[in-house]
């Protein structure tokens, strides 16, 4: 089956294309994009498919770094089916799923089970992680080596730090024999255990227990002093702070083998967003202050970010209503990745380019896979979007079985019209 | 809505939102209640039929006895429901409580809960007037309300009031709401507490912040103790109560340091001889604290006259 996609913006971070054209697909794969191609809609081949793409951007479908799914153990908020269901509703046609789930993915017979069930996932690529640690207990590293050959694409403990610095120092010393991918959550364990939400003065007038801002720096700190001296591939989940990207940027300056990204809420939201108790926005790590969230922006802008993740954590409404204390943390992020990194746009801080190259090409180097690219022989991963179509969001609305979206009730610009995976159209967006 | 009579709010969710006018609207409907108070027949029948729920997720003595009194004196129908926060899983049982208390048609719910926002929460999902008795470390309106009343009666005023609140700043939802309406009526507030029981940026709330003692009282014309709350201390916040004292407790050489005619006040129960000697707190020329206790019946009075009093019909009938 061949399809052509034409009259496109075509946007393909790897190679720097930002121009009109098409893309020429063969089965599952790219066979052709370029400027230019298939301009004249007169000379195309007999026997295609044709998308007309009606000067909608074409850019390679997104890579999500990290979402948890509540399969196993949480079906009830979120299966590897309404997942992809979701994903492909927000042009996400990869993601690498936590490995913190009921019960942990820590043994290869988890991997491999979890493995089996994303492939039964028709709208998106899964790609599991594996445990740092068994349990995600911060205690014993898990058999990597092996993990990494059924096919755990990093290791991580999810949204719990590995705190023992001597077991961070094994598990980075011994992923360098397989040159596997360690990452982190960088928060302090200790210093956030008391802790709901950012510490400061929305907490204090709030009365509310706050998570001091040190405890993301102090954890990236003593990581990097590790990372320094033992050569790993290391990667930062969810940077929230401005002394985080401070630590980056000086890291990568320094030469270290070390990325990180974000996610929406930490360049799109702030503390003031909990004011009111809105558990909708209980995160992990804390929504900051106005500082930190432009030094996200900043660091976003000049490269330091590398990525930006959905950092989706879908959860069941009963587990959100509840006083914040007691509320689950996390939030629906899938089908709001695109929408809300596009403001980063909007607002002028980076190129359409950048913005859809910090959700396809980093990722995809990142986490080494062969996607987040329009080149030929790539598998045929596509998005094609309206960046300027108004949406607003309403949580109501969401197709992914939880709601939890942080962002409800935001008014946004950019709208996934078609989602292609592996040259399949697995979700096409109703008419305006 | 009529905005020259009554209370222009449908909950007492804390002191933040309320207006001077509205604080000042219920501490003069409390002083009525006062004398009604001292009376021999302490009842009447304003809130005839209407029934006002109790519903407290942690211990409370005082408070929950002093709403229960207060509901009663104004002749509402009262139940007391001890919710013990042990017993079930918080908060799941503050919403499953609140739905199903809801279809029982309670006028009023006084809700104590050791969760911040707990009372907002409660708010969104009932049709009753929700008044806040204590929601973890953030609010405890009619604690203020009764310091406020407690210190016009004795002083005249509010207005330009010297007042140090001081101990464990950081656990208290007295102290926040004191922080509040002090600052609304004029007063003056500094905060007297080693760093480690004060929240971060509480200067940012306005306050002058002390953690000398001496210092801290010297001048003020109201020293407000708080209860060193040990049964929320997680860490070491504090050495020992022993140092705690020696530094930071109302002790007779911290009190030479005083205005000679001091204000002395808490809002209990006290640790004596932990946050306050005893002998000052019993000095009842300059001890308030009884007197505290007596108004807050009288200012409960007037919160649930404000909520469910002849006011609600114009708040009803306002779209």
């Amino acid at each position: 089956m061949t399809t052509v996609f034409r009259n496109a913006r075509l946007l393909d971070p790897a190679s720097g294309l930002d121009a009109p054209g098409g893309v020429l697909v063969e089965g599952k794969r790219i066979a052709a994009a370029g400027a230019g191609l298939f301009a004249d809609a007169a000379g195309l081949p007999e026997g295609v498919a044709v998308v007309d793409c009606q000067g909608a951007c074409l850019a390679p479908g997104l890579v999500d770094l990290r979402a948890r799914i509540g399969e196993p153990g949480e079906e009830h908020k979120e299966t590897i089916e309404t997942a992809s269901i979701a994903a492909a509703a927000g042009g996400v046609t990869a993601l690498a799923m936590l490995p913190t789930t009921q019960p942990p993915v820590d043994s290869v017979h988890g991997l491999e089970f979890v493995a089996r069930r994303a492939r039964t996932a028709q709208r998106t690529k899964i790609f599991p992680y594996a445990c740092l640690t068994r349990g995600a207990a911060g205690e014993q590293i898990t058999e990597m080596g092996l993990l990494a050959e059924s096919g755990a694409i990093a290791f991580t403990d999810g949204n719990h730090a590995v705190a023992d610095s001597l077991v961070m120092l094994r598990a980075l010393s011994y992923a360098t024999a397989f040159d596997l991918l360690i990452c982190q959550h960088p928060e302090d364990p200790r210093l956030a255990a008391a802790g709901v939400m950012n510490e400061g003065e929305v907490s204090t007038r709030l009365g509310l227990p706050g998570i001091p801002r040190e405890a993301e720096a102090i954890l990236i700190e003593r990581d990097l002093r590790l990372v320094a001296r033992t050569g790993a591939r290391y990667h930062i989940a969810h940077v929230s702070t401005a002394d985080a990207v401070a630590l980056v940027r000086r890291a990568k300056a320094d030469g270290l083998k070390v990325t990180c990204d974000t996610s929406p809420p930490y360049f799109a939201l702030t503390e003031m967003d909990v004011t009111d108790y809105r558990t909708f926005a209980k995160l992990s790590p804390p929504l900051r202050n106005e500082m930190d969230r432009r030094a996200i922006v900043d660091g976003l802008a000049d490269g330091t970010i590398d990525a930006i993740a959905s950092d989706h954590d879908p959860q069941d409404t009963d587990s959100k209503r509840q006083p914040f204390a007691s509320a689950a943390i996390g939030g629906a992020g899938l089908e709001t990745l695109l929408p809300v990194a596009l403001d980063l746009y909007h607002n002028g801080h980076l190129s359409l380019l950048d913005v859809i190259g910090r959700m396809t090409a980093a990722p995809a180097r990142i986490l080494r896979l062969e996607l987040g690219t329009l080149a030929p022989g790539a598998p045929a991963d596509l998005i094609v979007f309206d960046p300027d179509r108004p949406w607003r969001i309403d949580a109501d609305t969401l197709v992914g079985k939880s709601r939890n979206s942080p962002f409800d009730r935001r008014l946004t610009s950019g709208k996934v019209l078609r989602t292609v995976v592996d040259g399949r159209t697995v979700h096409l967006a109703e008419s305006p | 809505m009529d905005t020259t009579t009554g209370f222009p709010h449908r909950h007492l969710l804390g002191i933040e939102g309320l207006s001077p006018a509205d604080i000042t609207w219920l501490l003069d409907r409390a002083d009525g209640y006062v004398d009604q108070n001292r009376r021999r027949d302490k009842r009447t029948a304003l809130l005839r039929g209407r029934t006002v729920m109790n519903l407290f997720f942690e211990a409370s003595t005082r408070t929950s006895a002093s709403f229960e009194l207060a509901a009663k004196r104004l002749g509402a129908d009262t139940i007391n429901m001890p919710v013990a926060a042990s017993s079930v899983k918080k908060g799941e049982s503050l919403i499953d409580t609140a739905t199903t208390l809801n279809a029982m048609h309670p006028d009023a719910l006084i809700i104590r809960h050791p969760d911040a926002g707990a009372a907002h929460l409660l708010s969104q999902k009932v049709q009753a007037h929700v008044i806040n008795a204590g929601d973890g470390a953030h609010e405890h309106p009619t604690q203020a309300l009764l310091d406020a009343l407690t210190l016009r009666r004795r002083l005249g005023r509010i207005a330009e009031l010297d007042v140090a609140i001081c101990g464990d700043v950081a656990h208290s939802r007295v102290a926040r709401s004191n922080i509040l309406l002090l600052q609304a009526m004029g007063a003056y507030v500094r905060v007297v507490a080693p760093p480690t029981l004060l929240p971060a940026a509480i200067e940012r709330m306005g306050v002058e912040v002390f953690h000398d003692m001496k210092a801290g009282i010297a001048g003020a014309d109201v020293v407000m103790i708080l209860r060193l709350q040990l049964e929320r201390m997680h860490g070491s916040f504090v050495p020992s109560t022993r140092e705690y004292f020696h530094f930071f407790g109302l002790h007779d050489v911290a009190l030479a340091a005083a205005k000679s005619d001091v204000v002395i006040m808490h809002p209990g129960p006290m640790n004596r001889g932990t946050e306050i000697d005893s002998g000052i707190a019993d000095d009842t020329n300059r001890s308030v604290i009884l007197d505290q206790v007596e108004l807050g019946v009288a200012v409960r009075m007037a919160v649930l006259d404000a909520l469910l009093g002849e006011t609600e019909l114009e708040m009803e009938a306002a779209p």
